[in-house]
């Protein structure tokens, strides 16, 4: 397939998609297909075809649309009416739904409509997830009617790999893995390494807990993923390509499969690429199931089939990945802005977000907000929007306690500082991190160290063991916050724990150890009176912890106590 | 090979600039602990004894595993440096059962010898002591998982010095156990040839021949280097 082919691909499918008076389009993602999608998108088609409505009435199934809480979530598209989307569809409203907007004078529902114009969308701006839930993410053509490759058609004949790289840099695109180092720096110390062999990989391994974005991305426009690449291996030299799909997400891994086959059967991927002397194929691998084969270099080792592992750096993988050869590696979503930066210019991308953090971040919000799921921001947004505008605020007449970001390697923003900007710097001066992209939401009945404690634990079970402070430093800062939780804490048991937690952000091997303590640093510093209250008054603030235990060194009296205390009950009884 | 200048604690020293930061540490005999490291097979960077200051580095480095680089100026022996070496000794120490009194290596144990160079002379942190099994299943070794500190040597040793790869690493974390063939019974494992290098690289007595009691197991490592020399530079001294 040459450029001409590719938009005249495109321009047969948008003829297509417009010969229809109406388009019903489900969200056929994980969330809401565990909420009942595949029920309603049957309905849907079992609709059409027995009103005989085929040439009028198109069922797709799409990728994520967003407020995934409030799935199974179906647009509607018509010809001369706005779209609209209506949310908790069942099979029985879904007939409804298509009996209004297929009539020859359509009509919206009034029932379980979600505004186009409500504060959810209107903060949001869809650059990564521009198709989601659009497109149909296993035909090709939906992707190509988008403009879809038209980005690697244009790098490939317009533009050098120097030129490639340059307006990477020029963009301000940062990682969005979590670490957020410049992504065109990167591109251009892979393109200079000296190197027979280079190697592209996306990282899909997205282990944080509660997190969805770069699942949802490989879902819903897997595409834009393989574009990105494979502009990357074009621009840094490479013609091999992996991506690395986390193992929970087989179906990410089959959409990416599929679109793998049908770009290679079009000619844009694998050898010769859109007619060009560039080749360049793309393969899976599956992840191996551990949160820390997200870290770069265990990655690798897991690529290459060995245990997953990290190992010391230098050399970085920009020098020696791979088989020892040069290796670009970027996250998905990072992968995701590439297409958009080549086709609108790196000043528009430049344009969007605040100074030293360009572009739009996915989030995935949880927690105790009224409308979770995924949502796409420009940067210096504040959290205060995203959780009170976007999300809708905190349910039940609760007050709002703190937001975790960044997940195990983050930290909880309180309500002080909820008017802080997100981006990447101002996140590390709070004492978290933008990380992937988790964002949970806690009211007031959260208890701090509680939390603290649940990450602690997710590290110590993820920790890989090579080195020593994050191995048993995790245990062991574990067991002082169960103790704290407990109530069998004694103020020295803070003093061990906070000297652990430096020491063990000073001298673990990896990111993983390096940040775990950032959790229970984070509340440490705005929540240090609770962490006190544990510990001196044994009451937990927030009503979670039982506090049923006492310090070694008090079981003697407690002990004591309570058989006075049984005594007196049993002599008035 | 050309040759680069750093600076260790301030003392300007020359070095090739194919070695590493703890080789030439220990050239100008400074003392520097170590326990995953073993001359003669890879590094692993694993127990963190090794760390150093290198200015204008944020981040603490492994000198097992940092390349020398010109113009660069270390520090082994700060106050910082040094606690953290305590807290590392201690974690290990609290990790598995570390009874001395009645260990077979009493006395020649490396735990034990660095615990005691840089004054551990208590644990702050809670004894995690699991019960883990001994295996004593081969007929010359036994394996003894309590006293493991998941260094690797024995791994490495296995694998890279004599080929057989009998042993490796399962599971994660504090979870992580040295394994024999694919998790059998030493004794039931084939691929063992029997030579004893892991017994003899082991730090700890986790790794021990038969018949030894308290105190009596002396590890010797310098078989590795007679046996590298030989392969490599044909030297054959005895
Ligand atoms: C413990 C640990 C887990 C990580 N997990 C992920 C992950 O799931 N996905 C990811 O993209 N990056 C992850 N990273 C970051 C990667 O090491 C690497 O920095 C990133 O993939 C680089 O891509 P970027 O420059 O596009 O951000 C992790 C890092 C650490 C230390
Ligand atoms: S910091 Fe933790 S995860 Fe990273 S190498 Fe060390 S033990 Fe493994
Ligand atoms: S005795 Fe030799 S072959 Fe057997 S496990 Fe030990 S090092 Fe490997
Ligand atoms: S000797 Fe360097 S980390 Fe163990």
């Amino acid at each position: 397939m040459n450029r001409p082919e590719l938009q005249a691909m495109g321009e047969r499918e948008r003829e297509r998609q417009q010969s229809y008076r109406c388009r019903l389009l489900c969200c056929a993602s994980t969330p809401c297909l565990s909420s009942g999608a595949t029920a309603v998108i049957e309905a849907l088609k079992q609709f059409v075809k027995e009103q005989e409505l085929d040439a009028d009435v198109l069922v797709t199934a799409t990728g994520c649309m967003g407020p995934c809480s409030r799935g199974p979530l179906v647009t509607v598209q018509t010809r001369d009416l706005e779209d609209v989307v209506y949310e908790h569809v069942t099979p029985e409203l879904a007939r409804d739904i298509a009996l209004a907007h297929a009539a020859p004078e359509p009509r919206a529902l009034e029932r379980n409509l979600l505004a186009a114009d409500s504060p959810f969308f209107a903060k949001q701006k869809k650059v990564v997830l521009s198709n989601s839930g659009l497109i149909d993410p296993e035909r090709l053509e939906c992707y190509v009617a988008r403009g879809g490759y038209g980005a690697l058609a244009n790098a490939l004949r317009e533009m050098t790999p120097v030129e490639v790289c340059e307006a990477i840099t020029r963009s301000g695109l940062r990682g969005r893995g979590g670490a957020g180092y410049p992504t065109g720096l990167k591109w251009d110390l892979v393109r200079k390494a000296p190197g027979t062999r280079k190697f592209v990989i996306a990282n899909g391994d997205e282990g944080d807990p509660g997190a969805y974005m770069d699942r949802t991305l490989m879902e819903s426009d897997p595409h834009r993923v393989l574009e990105g690449m494979a502009i990357a291996g074009y621009a840094v030299g490479a013609e091999q390509g992996y991506i690395y799909v986390r193992g929970e997400y087989p179906i990410a891994a089959k959409r990416l499969e599929n679109a793998i086959r049908m770009a290679e059967r079009r000619g844009l991927l694998g050898g010769r690429v859109l007619d060009s002397s560039f080749s360049f194929r793309i393969d899976i691998r599956i992840g191996a199931g551990a949160f820390v084969c997200g870290e770069e270099t265990a990655l690798m080792a897991s690529v290459m089939g060995r245990r997953g592992q990290p190992s010391p750096r230098p050399p970085y993988p920009a020098q020696s990945g791979l088989w020892g050869m040069p290796t670009l590696i970027n996250n998905v979503e990072t992968f995701g802005n590439i297409a958009p930066i080549i086709d609108n210019g790196a000043e528009w991308y430049a344009a969007i977000g605040t100074d030293k953090s360009k572009g739009t971040k996915i989030f995935a919000l949880a927690g105790t907000v009224a409308t979770t799921g995924l949502i796409e921001v420009p940067m210096g947004i504040s959290l205060r929007e995203i959780i009170f505008d976007i999300g809708g605020g905190i349910p039940n007449g609760r007050a709002f306690k703190a937001a975790q970001t960044g997940g195990p390697s983050g930290g909880c923003i309180p309500a002080e500082h909820l008017d802080t900007p997100v981006d990447y710097d101002s996140l590390r001066r709070l004492g978290s991190i933008m990380g992937s992209g988790g964002l949970v939401v806690m009211d007031d009945t959260s208890c701090m160290p509680d939390v603290a404690k649940f990450f602690m634990e997710f590290c110590m079970d993820e920790s890989c063991g090579k080195c020593v402070p994050c191995r048993v430093g995790t245990v062991q800062l574990h067991r002082l916050l169960e103790h704290i939780t407990n109530g069998s804490a004694t103020p020295r048991d803070m003093e061990t724990l906070e000297e652990l937690c430096v020491m063990m952000q000073e001298t673990s091997l990896c990111g993983l150890g390096q940040s775990a303590p950032n959790p229970l640093l984070s509340t440490l510093r705005y929540f240090r009176e609770e962490y006190q209250a544990h510990i001196l008054e044994r009451t937990c603030p927030a009503g979670k912890c039982t506090m049923d235990h006492v310090p070694p060194l008090e079981q003697g009296a407690e002990l004591q106590r309570r058989s006075r205390s049984t005594t007196s009950d049993s002599e008035v009884s | 090979m050309s040759v680069v200048t750093l600076h260790i604690n301030d003392e300007l020293v020359s070095a090739r600039s194919d070695q590493k930061l703890l080789e030439v540490i220990r050239e100008q005999g400074i003392d520097i602990p170590t326990l995953c490291h073993l001359e003669g097979v890879s590094d692993l960077g694993g127990c963190r004894l090794c760390l150093v200051e290198v200015q204008g580095s944020s981040k603490l480095l492994a000198a097992c595993v940092t390349p020398v680089q010109e113009g660069m100026s270390v520090y082994t022996h700060s106050e910082r440096l040094v606690r953290y070496r305590r807290m590392i000794l201690e974690l290990l120490l609290s990790e598995r059962t570390h009874t001395c009194a009645v260990c077979v290596t009493n006395g020649h144990c490396e735990l034990q010898y660095e615990a005691a160079e840089l004054g551990v002379d208590h644990v702050r942190y809670e004894y995690l002591a699991p019960q883990l099994h001994l295996d004593a299943s081969h007929a010359r070794f036994t394996l003894d998982h309590n006293r493991c500190i998941l260094c690797q040597r024995c791994v490495r040793v296995c694998d890279e010095v004599e080929g057989a790869h009998t042993l490796d690493i399962m599971g994660r974390g504090a979870n992580g156990r040295v394994i024999t063939g694919l998790n059998r019974p030493w004794g039931e494992c084939v691929s063992c040839t029997s030579c004893g290098k892991c017994v003899q690289v082991c730090p700890t007595g986790a790794l021990f021949f038969k018949g030894s009691s308290v105190g009596e197991m002396e590890k010797r490592h310098a078989f590795l280097s007679w046996i590298l020399n030989g392969r490599e530079r044909k030297e054959w001294q005895w």
